[in-house]
C-alpha cells in the first residue's frame, strides 16, 4: 500500500471539490473493494475522503411514488428495508445473492455500484492488464477466461463487472445521482452509467473525475413476480458465473437483465420485448454479437437455460 | 520399544480414557483465541521485525538484475535479503526447487527478496519498490502436452508393478473398460499461511514457526542454512491447518531467518495468500487412464492403472496408482508412473497424496465396469474383495473390513431405494442421484519418540515434537498417557512442536494419531517401570499384578499414590517406539466406503450435495469425537475436489491464475448439508500397541468418485474430468421446459 493522505468530508459538495483539489484522490465508503486494491497497489490512491459521515445514509420516498436510496446506505440495510422487500424485490434478493453478512454490513449501494472487476489477472500486478496499466496489454484473452466476458468485450479487455446489486438496479430503471466538484448535481439514468471497455477499460463509467454519487433512485414499483438467479460453482459466496434477473408480469411482459457476462450489467430493450415468447426468443436478442473464448463459450447456452427455469418459475 | 510382534492385552485395552468421545483439551485456547499461532506471537522475543516477500513474476528463467536502492531508502526498511546477499545457501532434501531464487528462477512466485521493515505495512510498501529485471526462458507447463510428447521412457515403464499377463488377460476379456480420467492441480489453502518468527543468539537460530514435522523442518533448515543441526531450534505447538502444505521447509521460514540475520533482529515472516499457491507446493494434476477386464460373472482379470503427473527436477510423482495395487483382486495386472517435467510450482504431497486423485479416477472404473457388467456398484466391489495382496498372495492384510463398509453404509444411506436408471429421480427443480465409492488409504508405520514425566503432584507431563495441525494430536496423547499412568485427564500436560523434545512421527500421511500415541505409550511403559521400581513393586514380568488407577499404584494390598511415589524430585522417562518388519508380513491399510446423495439443478446443471455417508474401518478410534471431525472435513475437501477446487494453469506463461480465495473456490457452509459418520468396530493389533490406525486422510478417499458417480446416476451424464463443474454437463442435460 502506497502512504496517503486522508480527510473526512463536510458534505456531498464539499467531498467532491476536495477530489478535485487532489488529483490521484479517492472516495471511501465501505471500504472492502478499495482497501483490498489498495493493499495490492492496484489502486494508489493519494490522498482518500472518507464519505461515511455525509448523511447520505437515508432511504426515503420520492413524490412520484419511488424510493431514494442514500449513496452510503449499506447493503444489508437496503436488502432488508420492508418497502424493497415489498416492492422491489429482485433488488433484496440480488444484494441478499452477493458476497457475505460480513461485507453487507460495510458495502455501501455507491461502492457496490463501482466495484472493480474480479479477472484474476487485473489482481496479479505482474500480468499485463490494460485496466490496471493502460497500454500493457490483456493477460486474459488467450488465458484463463472462464469468468469474464461473452458479450460487449474488446481487444482491450474482456472483464466482466461483478455487481449483483446492479444487475436489478439496472432491470429497475435506476438512476444515479450525483454531484459535481463545482457544485452541480445531476440524474444518470443506469443504462448509462457503466461503459463498454472499448480501448479504455480503465474508465468504467461515466462519472467525472471528483464526481460524489449521492443517491440512487429507483422509479414506481413496478409490481410482477421478481426473479433472481445467480448461478455459480458454489452454493455461496461466489461471484456470477452468470446471473439472471427478471420482473415478470402476470401477461408474460416483463424484464431481463443479466450479470456475469459483460464488462456492465447487460441488458437489450428488443430483448425485454421478446419476453412473451420465451427463454430462447429473448437470449437471441440479449446475447446477439456475443463472442465468447472456449473457455466460456458455455454461458450462452447457460443463460438461456437459466432464463427458461426463471420463467418458468414466474408462471409458478 | 521395538514393535515386532502383535500386540497383546496391555494397558490401552482397558478403555477408560482412550476410546471416549473427548473434546479437544485445546480447546478452550481455541475459543478465547489464546492458542499462540506462530505469526502472532509477540511475546516470545523483543523487537520483532516485519519481512514482506517478494516473489518472482516469471516462471523461468534468471534474474538479470534486480535494484534494492529504492527499497532500502524507503521509511522504515532495515535490510534486503536476495540471493546476492544471503551467503552460500544449500538445499533442503525435501525441496525441490531452492526457496530463495536468484539468479536461477524455477518457478512463479519463487522468492527472489525479502524486505525487513519496523512495520508490516512499511514492510509490504517497500517490497512494491524492488525492481527486478527478468530473463525468460521456455518452459513446460501443459501436462497433457508434456505426455504427448515424452512417449514410452522405458527407464520409467520398469518401475512398473506387474502381475500375470496384462495384456493378454485384457485382451480376452469379454468387458471390458479403457478410459482416462484427469485430476487437477489443487492447493492445500489451509486457512493459516506458512508464517515464522526467527530469532538469532549468536551463532544458534530459534524459529517459532507453523510447520507439521518439526524434525525435517530442523534438519532443512540447517542444512540449507549450512549450520550444525543442533543449532537449529524449531518451535511450533498450534498449525491453523497443513494438509501436507506444511510438512517442508518452506520460503517463510528461510527467509525470516536470513532476514534475521541481515537486520540483526527477530523477523517475522508470513506468506500472503496471493502467494500460496505458486510459492509452495500443491497437489499435483494427473491424467489416469484406467483398463479393467471382467468375466460375465462380474470378476476382474485384468486390472491397468497408469498416471502421468509433472514436477519440476528434484519433483517426484503424484503416486496415484497405489490404491489399485492392493483394494481388488484380478489375476493380471499393472501399474505405473510416468513424471513429466514441468517447471510449473513443485508438486508435493496433499492430505493422502496418491489415493486421494487415484481413487477419484479408479472408483468411477469402478462404477463404469459396473454397469457394463449390469451388477450392482456396491456388490461389484464386494465381489472382486480380496483378503489378501494381490501382488502376494501369501501376505494377507493386518485387517480387511471393506465388505462390511459396504454392506454397512448401503444399509444405512438406503442404498437398495436408489434407482439404477440414471436419470430417473426428479425433486423440483432437482435432478436427483446417488453414487458410492469405496475408500481406501495405507497406513504407515514411522518412529516416533516421548519424553514423560511424573511430579510431586501427580500431574503427568508428555513432551514431544508431535504437531496438532487441528487434528486432536494434543487430546489423544494426554488420554494415551491418562490410561497408561491411571490418572484423569486433568492430570496430563502435553507439549508438542519444539524440536528439544524427543523427535516424533509428525503430521502427515494419517500415521500422526497411531505412531504418536504409540510412542507415548513407549514411554510410558518405561515411566510405570520406574515407578514400580521405586516403590519396590517390580515382581513379575511386564509388571503383571502392579495397577496403576485412580492416581494410585497398586500391588497385592500395597497402594501409593502416585505424587508420592514420584517424590520431590519427580521421575521421567524417554522412549519411543520403532517397528521391525512387521508391516511387511501382513499389508496395513484402513478402508471406508462412502455414499453420496447429490442434486443436479435441471436447468443450470449446478450440482449440490444433499448428503452424505461414510463408513470407516480405520483399526482403534482413539478418540471417535476428534475422528470424526477429521472424517467430516476430509468429505468436505472432497466435495471441493468434486465439484470446484482446481488452480487454473496459465500455459502460456507457466502460472496458477487463480491464486487467491476469490478465485480458488473452496466448499463454503451452504455446501455442506448433512454428513454421517461410522466407525466400525477394530482394533489391528499388528499396527502398534494402540491397535489403531490412521482415519484423517481415508475420509477423503473416494469422495470425488462417490459425487462423480451420483452426479452420474442424477444426469446420466459421465464426467472424468474433475472439477464436475456445470459446464461440464451442460451439453448434455434435458431441454428445460
Ligand atoms: C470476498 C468478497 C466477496 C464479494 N462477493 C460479491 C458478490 O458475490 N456479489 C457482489 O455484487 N459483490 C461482491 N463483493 C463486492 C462488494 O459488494 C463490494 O466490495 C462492495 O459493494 C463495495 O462497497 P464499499 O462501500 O465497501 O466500497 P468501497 O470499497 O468503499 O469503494 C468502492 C469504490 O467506489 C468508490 N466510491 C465509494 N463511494 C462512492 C461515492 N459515494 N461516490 C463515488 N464513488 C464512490 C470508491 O472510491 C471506490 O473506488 C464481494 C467483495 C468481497 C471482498
Ligand atoms: S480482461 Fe480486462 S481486467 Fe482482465 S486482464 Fe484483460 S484488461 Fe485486465
Amino acid at each position: 500500500m502506497r502512504p496517503f493522505t486522508y480527510e473526512r468530508a463536510g458534505s456531498p459538495a464539499e467531498a467532491a471539490a476536495a477530489a478535485a483539489r487532489n488529483p490521484g484522490a479517492k472516495f471511501i465508503a465501505g471500504g472492502t473493494n478499495l482497501l483490498d486494491l489498495m493493499k495490492l497497489e492496484i489502486e494508489t490512491p493519494a490522498h482518500l475522503i472518507d464519505v461515511n459521515g455525509l448523511s447520505l445514509d437515508r432511504m426515503e420516498a420520492t413524490p412520484d411514488g419511488g424510493l431514494r436510496i442514500g449513496a452510503l446506505v449499506r447493503n444489508t440495510d437496503l436488502a432488508a428495508d420492508e418497502r424493497v422487500r415489498r416492492d422491489y424485490g429482485l433488488l433484496s434478493r440480488a444484494l441478499l445473492a452477493g458476497a457475505s453478512g460480513q461485507l453487507r454490513n460495510k458495502a455501501t449501494t455507491a461502492g457496490n455500484l463501482l466495484q472493480r472487476t474480479r479477472c484474476p489477472y487485473f489482481y496479479d500486478t505482474a500480468q499485463p492488464c490494460n485496466k490496471r496499466q493502460p497500454g500493457s496489454g490483456c493477460a486474459a484473452i488467450g488465458g484463463f477466461s472462464r469468468q469474464l466476458a461473452v458479450i460487449g468485450g474488446s481487444e482491450s479487455c474482456i472483464a466482466t463487472h461483478p455487481s449483483d446489486m446492479a444487475v436489478a438496479m439496472l432491470a429497475l430503471d435506476a438512476t444515479v445521482e450525483t454531484v459535481r466538484p463545482d457544485g452541480a448535481t445531476r440524474a444518470i439514468p443506469i443504462a448509462d452509467f457503466h461503459r463498454l471497455p472499448g480501448d479504455t477499460p480503465h474508465i468504467e463509467t461515466s462519472l467525472e473525475p471528483g464526481e460524489l454519487i449521492t443517491a440512487v433512485t429507483l422509479p414506481q414499483p413496478l409490481g410482477g413476480t421478481h426473479i433472481y438467479r445467480k448461478v455459480r460453482d458454489r452454493a455461496s459466496y461466489a461471484f456470477a458465473l452468470v446471473a439472471v434477473g427478471a420482473v415478470v408480469q402476470p401477461d408474460g411482459s416483463g424484464r431481463v437483465a443479466l450479470g456475469g457476462v459483460a464488462h456492465k450489467p447487460w441488458r437489450v430493450a428488443e430483448a425485454d420485448a421478446e419476453l412473451p415468447k420465451g427463454a430462447r426468443a429473448v437470449t437471441t436478442r440479449l446475447l446477439a454479437g456475443a463472442a465468447p473464448t472456449p473457455e466460456n463459450a458455455f454461458k450462452l447456452p447457460l443463460v438461456e437455460r437459466t432464463l427458461g427455469s426463471v420463467l418458468a418459475e414466474a408462471k409458478g | 520399544m521395538k514393535f515386532d510382534t502383535p500386540a497383546a492385552t496391555n494397558p490401552i485395552d482397558q478403555l477408560k480414557v482412550v476410546g471416549k468421545p473427548t473434546s479437544r483439551i485445546d480447546g478452550p485456547l481455541k475459543t478465547t483465541g489464546t492458542a499462540p499461532y506462530a505469526y502472532e506471537r509477540h511475546d516470545v522475543v523483543p523487537n520483532q521485525a516485519y519481512g514482506y516477500v517478494v516473489a518472482s513474476t516469471i516462471a523461468k528463467g534468471r534474474i538479470a538484475s534486480i535494484a534494492v536502492e529504492e527499497a532500502k531508502a524507503a521509511p522504515g526498511v532495515l535490510a534486503v535479503v536476495t540471493h546476492g546477499n544471503a551467503g552460500k545457501l544449500g538445499k533442503g532434501d525435501r525441496n525441490a526447487a531452492p526457496l530463495l531464487g536468484g539468479p536461477e528462477i524455477d518457478h512463479y512466485h519463487q522468492a527472489v527478496a525479502l524486505v525487513v521493515a519496523e512495520s508490516f505495512e512499511q514492510a509490504r510498501a517497500a517490497a512494491q519498490r524492488i525492481h527486478v529485471e527478468y530473463e525468460r526462458a521456455e518452459g513446460a507447463f501443459d501436462l497433457a502436452h508434456a505426455r504427448e510428447t515424452m512417449g514410452d521412457d522405458p527407464e520409467q515403464k520398469k518401475e512398473d508393478k506387474t502381475v500375470g499377463d496384462f495384456a493378454a488377460a485384457f485382451d480376452a476379456a469379454p468387458v471390458k473398460l479403457d478410459e482416462t480420467y484427469t485430476t487437477p492441480d489443487q492447493s492445500h489453502m489451509m486457512m493459516e499461511p506458512h508464517a515464522t518468527i526467527a530469532a538469532w543468539q549468536g551463532d544458534r537460530l530459534t524459529v517459532w514457526t507453523s510447520n507439521q514435522m518439526i524434525a525435517w523442518a530442523a534438519a532443512d533448515l540447517a542444512k540449507t542454512l549450512e549450520m550444525p543441526r543442533e543449532k537449529v531450534r524449531v518451535i511450533s505447538p498450534f498449525i491453523g491447518g497443513g494438509f501436507g502444505g506444511k510438512l517442508f521447509l518452506r520460503a517463510d521460514t528461510l527467509l525470516a531467518a536470513l532476514g534475521a540475520r541481515e537486520a540483526g533482529r527477530p523477523v517475522k515472516v508470513a506468506l500472503p495468500r496471493p502467494m500460496m499457491a505458486n510459492n509452495t507446493t500443491h497437489r499435483p494434476a494427473t491424467i489416469q487412464r484406467i483398463r479393467i477386464g471382467a468375466g460375465q460373472d462380474g470378476r476382474i482379470t485384468a486390472i491397468a492403472h497408469e498416471s502421468w503427473s509433472g514436477n519440476l527436477e528434484d519433483g517426484k510423482p503424484e503416486t496415484a496408482v497405489d490404491q489399485t495395487r492392493l483394494l481388488y483382486a484380478g489375476a493380471n495386472r499393472l501399474t505405473g508412473l510416468r513424471l513429466a517435467h514441468l517447471d510449473l510450482p513443485e508438486g508435493n504431497a496433499m492430505r493422502a497424496p496418491g489415493e486421494a486423485p487415484g481413487l477419484m479416477a479408479l472408483e468411477i472404473a469402478m462404477d463404469e465396469m459396473a454397469e457394463r457388467l449390469k451388477v450392482d456398484p456396491v456388490e461389484f466391489r464386494i465381489l472382486n474383495d480380496t483378503q489378501v495382496d494381490p501382488e502376494n498372495p501369501e501376505r494377507p492384510f493386518s485387517q480387511r473390513q471393506l465388505v462390511q463398509c459396504l454392506r454397512t453404509g448401503a444399509e444405512r444411506f438406503g442404498w437398495s431405494k436408489r434407482n439404477a436408471e440414471p436419470a430417473r429421480v426428479r425433486d423440483g427443480r432437482w435432478l436427483v442421484g446417488i453414487g458410492m465409492a469405496a475408500a481406501f488409504r495405507n497406513n504407515l508405520l514411522t518412529k516416533s519418540a516421548a519424553r514423560v514425566r511424573l511430579d510431586n503432584r501427580g500431574v503427568v507431563t508428555v513432551e514431544t515434537d508431535m504437531t496438532d495441525i487441528g487434528t486432536g494430536s494434543y487430546t489423544i496423547i494426554a488420554q494415551t498417557a491418562a490410561e497408561m499412568m491411571g490418572v484423569g485427564l486433568d492430570k496430563v500436560v502435553v507439549r508438542l512442536g519444539d524440536s528439544g523434545y524427543p523427535a516424533s512421527a509428525g503430521s502427515g500421511g494419517q500415521w500422526g494419531a497411531n505412531n504418536s500415541t504409540a510412542g507415548v505409550y513407549a514411554a510410558c511403559v518405561k515411566l510405570r517401570e520406574a515407578v514400580a521400581q521405586k516403590l519396590g513393586f517390580n515382581s513379575a514380568p511386564d509388571l503383571a499384578g502392579v495397577q496403576f488407577a485412580d492416581g494410585q499404584v497398586r500391588s497385592g494390598n500395597r497402594s501409593v499414590p502416585l505424587a508420592q511415589a514420584a517424590g520431590e524430585a519427580g521421575l521421567s522417562a524417554e522412549d519411543g517406539i520403532e517397528y521391525g518388519d512387521i508391516a511387511k508380513r501382513a499389508q496395513q491399510s484402513t478402508f471406508g466406503a462412502h455414499f453420496v446423495e447429490v442434486g443436479v439443478d435441471a436447468a443450470t446443471a449446478e450440482v449440490r450435495v444433499r448428503r452424505m455417508l461414510a463408513v470407516c474401518a480405520a483399526g482403534r478410534i482413539l478418540n471417535p469425537l476428534s475422528a470424526r471431525s477429521q472424517v467430516i472435513g476430509a468429505m468436505t475437501m472432497g466435495v471441493g475436489a468434486a465439484l470446484m477446487e482446481e488452480l487454473a494453469v496459465d500455459t502460456r506463461t507457466g502460472f496458477f491464475v487463480n491464486h487467491d480465495l476469490a478465485g480458488y473456490e473452496v466448499p463454503v457452509h451452504a455446501d455442506i448439508p448433512h454428513q454421517e459418520v461410522i466407525f466400525l468396530d477394530e482394533t489391528d493389533p499388528m499396527s502398534s500397541p494402540m491397535k489403531a490406525k490412521g482415519v484423517g486422510e481415508l475420509g477423503l478417499c473416494g469422495v470425488g468418485a462417490a459425487i462423480a458417480n451420483a452426479v452420474y446416476n442424477a444426469t446420466g451424464l459421465r464426467v472424468r474430468d474433475y472439477p464436475v463443474t456445470l459446464d461440464k454437463l451442460l451439453d448434455g442435460m434435458p431441454p428445460v421446459t
